[in-house]
């Protein structure tokens, strides 16, 4: 078995012994849903007619993949990096005859994996049972939506994994993690679609990597974006996956560098 | 084969302080090198820089004939490293399980993989711990599983950094028999920092004191006493309670304690032994009972210290 797959399964395992959080977090993944659920259907209702493409199945479905996606997608980011730069540990990271950012992409993705499965669609069945939405239009929506899904794990995971970085130098970045969560919630499309935004605001998400996370993946799960239209939403999402691995490469071997291993 | 590892005029600076001064030094293949100094001295700074973890500010190092910043991966595959304070494993999930991942980052062949684990596992008896998370391991038991994670890939060189801090006296006999034993059937170089003076009486047949990140001393253990006169200490419980044992040949008394029930002499072993000095004391006093202390590491590094510094 490859080193990188035994790495995700390691992840996959890891965050599978705590199986009462991954029951809290699915918990609270429904609830909301029906939060936002019912606040997305009294927008459509007072607007009378399809906003910017979402019809009631839509918008409910756009709801419902992004509660079941939001323990998946690590949108929010991890902090595991910069508490090891923080305590000195990544030191062992370096000692391994492995790639430090492979390795955690691996177990970012293995950690997806058991969220996907134990707290995410769970959750959409919920949604499911309480909402009427539409499901992926066809099997090329569903595999789309797939490659999707884990194109938008992998631009979370790097995102996440510069700002983590910025450890070398700032040796605590909780801070700029705070303000990273706020604007990546929002412009992911997780508190309304984008499209939604007022023009100048699409404008800067549409250049940004956070639609990526989360946008794409829903509007092909919903069947709002299909057709040739998907293959530029995919190609996005690989653009911006390419573009913050490579900086968090370039990062990583800046930092390397500069470090400074904290406590001995 | 050349030289295991190779320093040069290795110099590390941070901000404010010079962690590593000038240091060179060579160790040999098949040599266990004691690496010793106060907290601060420079000891984890040079471990860090042979791995390639830290870059040097200037000098040259080489590890199993390597650049370490450079080729940090092939370093990696052919050194072993114990951190005491930190874990390579993985904390969530069962010890077997930290092991397999860490035979395939080796890409060790699967088989292979397993004999060795289990050769490992036994040699430090930690078949029962294997299904234990690693969270849940005692100290003692962790240190064992580190050591064994650290020598999966039957590395040329194993550092350890403070291997036995903090665990009781049993398990730093255990951890150093295994150590021995390792050693004997491989050969494995061996390079070990530590404040546990038994760990280098143990395990090391030369040692490096590094003092304010410069190399104070570079010699066998023995020449290390020699060097700073280390002097052996005769404990004396006496009959009935008896003036100060002033006078004795080629001793001097240090303590008294309990009036005079118990007396302290300090004698060079290079220049009279245990037996004459013991002769000498019971010509004037009635010997119940005596204790030999050996030079005390701790106190001759604190020796070399003082006399390195003006």
């Amino acid at each position: 078995m490859s080193t990188f797959w035994l790495l995700v399964r390691a992840g996959f395992r890891r965050h599978s012994t705590y199986r009462l959080a991954l029951l809290a977090g699915m918990a609270t993944n429904s609830v909301f849903g029906v939060i936002r659920a019912s606040i997305l259907l009294a927008a459509l209702a007072s607007a009378g007619t399809d906003i910017a493409g979402y019809d009631a199945p839509t918008a409910v479905a756009f709801v419902w993949w992004g509660q079941a996606l939001l323990g998946t997608v690590n949108l929010w980011g991890f902090q595991e990096v910069n508490d090891r730069v923080r305590t000195g540990d990544i030191a062992v990271d370096f000692l391994r005859p492995v790639d430090p950012q492979l390795a955690y992409l691996a177990g970012d993705l293995g950690r997806a994996g058991i969220n996907l499965l134990a707290r995410g669609l769970p959750a959409l069945a919920i949604g499911a049972l309480l909402f009427h939405f539409a499901w992926p239009p066809g099997a090329l929506s569903w595999a789309s939506g797939l490659v999707s899904v884990l194109l938008a794990v992998v631009v979370a995971f790097a995102g996440s994994f510069v700002v983590n970085l910025l450890a070398f130098w700032l040796v605590e970045v909780r801070g700029i993690r705070m303000l990273y969560m706020i604007v990546g919630g929002l412009l992911s499309g997780l508190y309304l679609p984008v499209p939604w935004f007022p023009g100048w605001l699409q404008t800067i998400a549409q250049w940004s990597p956070f639609p990526s996370m989360l946008q794409n993946p829903l509007d092909i799960l919903a069947g709002r974006v299909v057709g040739v239209d998907v293959i530029s939403a995919v190609g996005v999402q690989v653009f911006w996956a390419v573009a913050l691995l490579g900086l968090g490469q370039f990062v990583l071997s800046a930092g390397r560098r500069r470090l400074e291993v904290q406590g001995g | 084969m050349s030289a295991i590892i190779e320093a040069r005029e290795l110099v590390r600076d941070f901000k404010k302080t010079r962690a590593v001064d000038r240091m060179s030094f060579v160790v040999e293949p098949g040599e266990t090198v004691g690496y010793i100094g106060a907290n601060g001295a420079g000891k984890s700074t040079t471990i860090k820089m042979l791995t390639g973890i830290l870059k040097p500010t200037s000098g040259q190092v080489r590890t199993c004939g390597l650049d370490p910043m450079r080729q940090r991966i092939e370093v990696a595959r052919r050194v072993g490293v114990v951190f005491g304070q930190r874990s390579q494993l993985w904390w969530d999930l069962p010890l077997r399980e930290s092991f397999t991942i860490l035979a395939a980052i080796h890409r060790l062949d699967p088989a292979a993989g397993r004999a060795r684990t289990q050769s490992l596992v036994d040699q430090l008896e930690m078949g029962p711990q294997l299904g234990t998370p690693v969270r849940s391991l005692s100290l003692g038991q962790r240190m064992r599983a580190e050591l064994a994670a650290a020598l999966l890939h039957t590395p040329d060189l194993l550092i350890l950094d403070e291997p036995t801090i903090g665990l009781d006296v049993l398990s730093k006999q255990r951890l150093r028999e295994f150590l021995v034993a390792e050693r004997r059937e491989r050969g494995t170089t061996l390079l070990l920092t530590t404040h546990d003076m038994g760990d280098i009486e143990r395990l090391c047949d030369r040692v490096l004191v590094i003092d304010r990140g410069a190399l104070a001393f570079d010699g066998t253990l023995a020449g290390l006493g020699a060097t700073v006169g280390a002097q052996r200490l005769l404990v004396i419980d006496l009959a009935v309670p008896t003036a100060s044992l002033t006078g004795i040949e080629g001793a001097t008394l240090v303590a008294n304690e309990s009036q005079g029930l118990r007396q302290s002499l300090a004698f060079d072993p290079q220049t009279t032994t245990a037996a004459a000095v013991l002769a000498r004391v019971s010509a004037v006093a009635q010997v119940r009972d005596l204790a030999i202390e050996e030079p005390d590491i701790e106190d001759v590094v604190r020796r070399i210290y003082a006399a390195s510094r003006p």
